[in-house]
Order: structure tokens, then C-alpha cells, then sequence
């Protein structure tokens, strides 16, 4: 599944399309230390955070993650969104919590029933 | 077969900048066909490296040089240094400020994570004077 079919199926908002059309979501990664992300995260995870900022745009593109979903209601600035759309870095916003957003993507990939 | 040299300048005053050092260095890997899982590597090593230098150093150079074997990275400061290199190396050890906690840095990950994305990896500090990060990713 791709970020742009998982934000069309549930209703997010894609602040930034980037490659969310062409990259497949390898796992999940959930976490708002941006270091943590970093050490842990694997590629093509989709990232699941309410840390919005220039560094979270930067982080997407260099752990090369598929997405990042920022959840509850959590937009990043006009300056930031610029840069994730300059860096091709797939932005999706949810209203949702982290856990509720990750359950329902978990189900989609099929982690969980 | 001849090596390639990159040197960046990381302005130490903007915190939101960082990364573009890391950045630019991963478009020029990939421009020269360097496998994914490397360029993973070193993004990751070089990006913590330069928010280092913002955090605790206030800038700092760059040099990457690509060879057909390996990928040499050296970090160079003149912050304040590293009093203990080996309580630094520990996960969750960090002498960040809050204001950088607050932007999901800080957590002291970042050497650490240098230390698990390279394959060599080697500090020489002084306390006073500044610090060197020598990083190898192998090819």
C-alpha cells in the first residue's frame, strides 16, 4: 500500500504528495524523539508523529521513510511544507492520535487483524 | 581510480538547517549509483554528526571523500569538546539544552546512532579545543 492510497482510503489530508504515490509502506515506525527515528526507523516505514518541525522534513528524507503522518491535527509551517514538497518528502496530516492512526494502517498492511 | 571530495560548512546559528550537508551529500551518492543501504548509512551518521555541531559546537566542516571502497567522512569543530568520549558513547547520556529536547533532539542517540550506521568510527577531542568525528562506511 502506498501513502496516497492509505490517506485516500481514511481521509488524511496530503499536505505534501512527494513520492507517496510510488513508494510502497514497508512497516510502521511510531516515535517523536527524531533521533530515536533516526537509529530505528527502517526504510519505506511510513512515520507516525506529532513532532512537526523543519527537522522532522529533514529526518523523513535522510532515515528515507515513505511517509511521515503527523497526527493529531498537527500541520507543519508554510516554510516547512515547502521544504518537504522541495524534498519530495510524502506529508500526510491525521486527526487522529498516533495509536489509533497506526492501528488503522497496521490492519491495512495486514500486522494486525 | 580517482576518489571524490565533498566539504560542507555547517553554520552552527541555525538549528533548522541542519541537514543540508547530509542532504546534498545523499543527491551526489546517488547520482553516483552508491547502493541505497550505504547512502542510508552515511545520511543517517553524517545528518547526526551535523546536528552535533549545531547542539554543541556551533558549527563546524565537512569533508566526505568517496573513494570505489568506502566512504570517509570527517567532522571537524571548534566547540567546547568531549570531557568524556566514553559516557558520551552511551545511549540516552546527553548534555543537549531543553529548547533542543523540545525540537525531538537531545536524547542522546545521536554518537551512538554515528557509531551503529558506520563501520569505523574514531573521536579525538579536547576540552577546550574541539572535536574530530572520523566515520567509514565500507562499499
Amino acid at each position: 500500500m502506498t501513502p496516497i492510497e492509505f490517506a485516500k482510503k481514511h481521509g488524511l489530508e496530503v499536505a505534501s504528495e512527494g513520492e507517496g504515490d510510488v513508494r510502497d509502506i514497508s512497516g510502521i515506525y511510531c516515535c517523536d524523539l527524531l533521533s530515536m527515528v533516526m537509529g530505528r526507523a527502517k526504510e519505506d516505514n511510513a512515520l507516525i508523529t506529532i513532532m512537526g518541525n523543519v527537522n522532522t522534513v529533514a529526518v523523513g528524507v535522510l532515515a528515507d521513510v515513505s511517509c511521515v503522518i503527523l497526527c493529531e491535527g498537527i500541520q507543519l509551517d508554510d516554510a516547512c511544507l515547502q521544504k518537504a514538497k522541495e524534498q519530495e518528502v510524502c506529508i500526510l496530516y491525521s486527526r487522529e492520535s498516533n495509536f489509533d492512526t497506526a492501528l488503522k494502517l497496521a490492519k491495512d498492511l495486514g500486522l494486525c487483524s | 581510480m580517482n576518489s571524490l571530495k565533498l566539504t560542507y560548512e555547517v553554520d552552527g546559528e541555525d538549528f533548522t538547517r541542519a541537514g543540508e550537508a547530509s542532504s546534498n551529500v545523499k543527491k551526489q551518492l546517488r547520482k553516483l549509483g552508491i547502493s541505497p543501504e550505504a547512502i542510508r548509512k552515511v545520511a543517517i551518521a553524517l545528518y547526526e554528526g551535523e546536528i552535533n555541531m549545531v547542539i554543541h559546537a556551533d558549527g563546524g566542516n565537512i569533508d566526505v571523500e568517496i573513494t570505489p571502497q568506502k566512504i570517509n567522512m570527517v567532522l571537524k569543530d571548534h566547540g567546547k569538546g568531549i570531557a568524556d568520549i566514553d559516557k558520551a558513547m552511551q545511549e540516552g547520556y546527553s548534555t543537549a539544552p531543553d529548547e533542543v529536547r523540545s525540537l525531538g533532539f537531545g536524547a542522546g542517540m545521536g554518537l551512538p546512532n554515528m557509531k551503529k550506521y558506520s563501520d569505523e568510527m574514531r573521536i579525538e577531542s579536547t576540552v577546550g579545543v574541539g572535536t574530530t568525528v572520523y566515520m567509514t562506511v565500507n562499499l
